[in-house]
């Protein structure tokens, strides 16, 4: 039995309710756990000395919109001595995305949330500093979004430069 | 008026990263950068110092955000190719590796034999020449001024054979869903050849510049120290992690594109300082020659690209001869390739430690989402951490020993 088998069968034991479901995708396993349980789940990958998660290396935030739910985070957690990656899934709800902050488990999930945070709008209960990280304090909106538009800027030509120019946004003193 | 308002809630939000000594003025608040020379790009620091004692460090990053993960889900998995090179900009072909790694794990492309020799050594060419800017850079933040203009002779070498494979310096797109673009130019081999001959008596000759420079030694050695189970913590890969003693590197522990056929050393260091992180890295410049020494060896003759018409364009001579390779070609090269639904992630060891990608499709041609995990990002966060009670000149040694590239951070 693999390091990724053992962890698996522990932690469906000792979380019954916290996961919800496995799927295997191109040899991958992803384990959809209930975000309630998140940090739980978190803290016993850690923290048991059989197991011994002690990387964070990523949180990714996906939308699919216009499912329902709409938000996946997906965690990736390594073990640096058994070589042994696993791959979490929370699912989301579209309206008021909140998922519990794992920061107190791996620091390094400070800045990854702060980036799910500013790009896709998802909230993080118990972060230390959640701020917009990439873009400015005041933007609005949350880009990553699938609603939210690409923007593009007009090109201008000798002979359309005026009428664009009127439209334009310019800093005002 | 309102404006003044604004401000002031902004340091209101960020008083919980200072000490209560800030707001008595105690300690000072000193703004670094997002325009200064030692921040290696656009990084900002708001720094709160005691005299010259760094009390709390806050980087402050997205100044070089341009959008990148957002504009690829608009393009085509393969137009959107030409994005990554513009992410890590010293690290181009480790990241279409990545995405390219990522795609053919989503849509099961099987990559022949030649095409991931050639890019294991694009790989290391590339990390070679992000070492070397990183010598350069991080030295002349120490004022050992001249080993720059040195390491940037080297370096144009390898944009030199990337220009002879790729047509381009810095941004090729040359290893493309499949393979690579094209099969490399007959004197490829003895150009690289040549350039490995040449390599070693000058990195010899530069660490024996810094090696040998008390100045150097002072500034390095026991600055920044940061012990292996913190750095696992705070997210740190690559050199800077290695310089801990913490033996992870992903071409060993998670071998890609055929690493493991390959013979190399993982270089440790157990000093967990600045001078220390030196060390892997110049150790790393050997490693990299040998695997491509090792990749030359093991260069067959073969194809260079898969031969699944629908995730590679038929050969031009096919097109004038066969209606199929028509429309394979039509069809490649305007709706591009369809993708199943589902999430896959692909990491690689970039220059600056692990670059994953977390590739979404949706069942269309373009990808749902596209995330990378870059190591400059997650690096960074330690910074606030690694430099308390160092002085603002030990900074410096300090963001130059982590190497970030705030292409990278901000995406």
């Amino acid at each position: 039995m693999s390091h990724l088998e053992r962890t698996i069968s522990a932690l469906q034991e000792r979380f019954p309710h916290g996961v919800l479901g496995k799927a295997e995708f191109r040899g991958d396993i992803t384990l959809q756990i209930d975000s309630a349980s998140l940090v739980a789940v978190c803290r016993y990958l850690r923290d048991e000395p059989a197991l011994g998660y002690n990387v964070l290396v990523d949180i990714g935030a996906v939308d699919y919109s216009p499912q329902e739910p709409r938000f996946a985070l997906f965690y990736i957690v390594y073990a640096l001595v058994q070589n042994t990656r696993l791959r979490l899934k929370v699912l989301l709800p579209g309206a008021e995305p909140v998922a519990p902050s794992i920061s107190g488990i791996w620091p390094s999930a400070n800045w990854p949330e702060r980036e799910a945070f500013d790009m896709m709008g998802i909230g993080f209960e118990g972060h230390p500093d959640l701020r917009r990280i990439l873009m400015p304090a005041d933007w609005e909106g949350h880009p990553h979004r699938k609603d939210y538009p690409l923007g593009y800027e007009e090109v201008q030509f000798t002979f359309n430069k005026r009428e664009i120019d009127a439209r334009k946004k310019y800093a005002t003193s | 008026m309102s404006q003044v308002r604004e401000l002031e809630t902004t340091v209101e939000e960020l008083k919980h990263l200072f000490s209560p000594r800030a707001a008595t003025g105690e300690t000072m608040l000193l703004n670094l950068g997002p325009q200064h020379p030692s921040t290696h790009g656009v990084l900002r620091l708001l720094l709160e110092l005691d005299g010259e004692e760094v009390v709390s460090c806050i980087p402050d990053v997205g100044f070089l955000h341009t959008g990148i993960e957002k504009n690829m889900e608009a393009k085509t998995f393969l137009k959107a190719l030409v994005m990554t090179d513009r992410m890590d900009y010293l690290n181009n072909m480790g990241n279409n590796l990545t995405y390219c790694l990522a795609i053919e794990k989503l849509c099961a492309i099987e990559v022949p034999e030649r095409a991931q020799v050639l890019r294991v050594i694009c790989a290391e060419l590339q990390r070679i020449a992000s070492h070397l800017v990183w010598l350069g850079t991080s030295a002349i933040d120490l004022n050992a001024s001249s080993i720059l203009i040195y390491c940037f002779r080297d370096r144009e070498r390898i944009m030199d054979l990337f220009e002879l494979i790729g047509g381009q310096r810095m941004m090729t797109s040359y290893i493309r869903p499949g393979g690579v673009w094209r099969d490399v130019p007959a004197e490829f081999p003895a150009a690289v050849e040549s350039f490995l001959d040449y390599l070693p008596g000058k990195l010899d000759d530069y660490e024996r510049l810094l090696d040998k420079n008390p100045i150097y030694l002072a500034r390095t050695i026991d600055i920044g120290i940061v012990d292996g189970d913190e750095a696992l913590a705070w997210g740190m890969t690559g050199p800077a992690l290695r310089g801990s003693g913490v033996n992870f590197d992903v071409r060993r522990a998670m071998p890609y594109s055929g690493y493991e056929n390959f013979e190399f050393e993982v270089p440790l260091e157990t000093g967990c300082d600045v001078y220390a992180r030196y060390r892997v890295r110049m150790r790393e410049f050997r490693e990299s020659i040998k695997i491509i020494r090792q990749g030359l060896r093991l260069l067959k003759p073969g194809p260079f690209i898969t031969s699944d018409r629908k995730f590679a364009p038929p050969p031009r001579a096919e097109l004038g001869r066969s209606m199929e390779a028509v429309i394979h070609h039509f069809k490649y090269w305007t709706d591009g390739f369809p993708a199943p639904d589902g999430e896959v992630y692909a990491a690689t060891e970039s220059p600056r430690g692990e670059l994953g990608c977390l590739l979404a499709g949706d069942g269309g041609p373009n990808p749902r989402r596209v995330h990378f995990r870059t190591p400059s990002f997650n690096t960074l966060q330690v910074l606030s951490w690694l430099s308390r009670g160092y002085l603002v000149a030990d900074l410096v040694a300090i963001i130059g020993s982590i190497d970030i590239v705030l292409g990278d951070v901000d995406r």
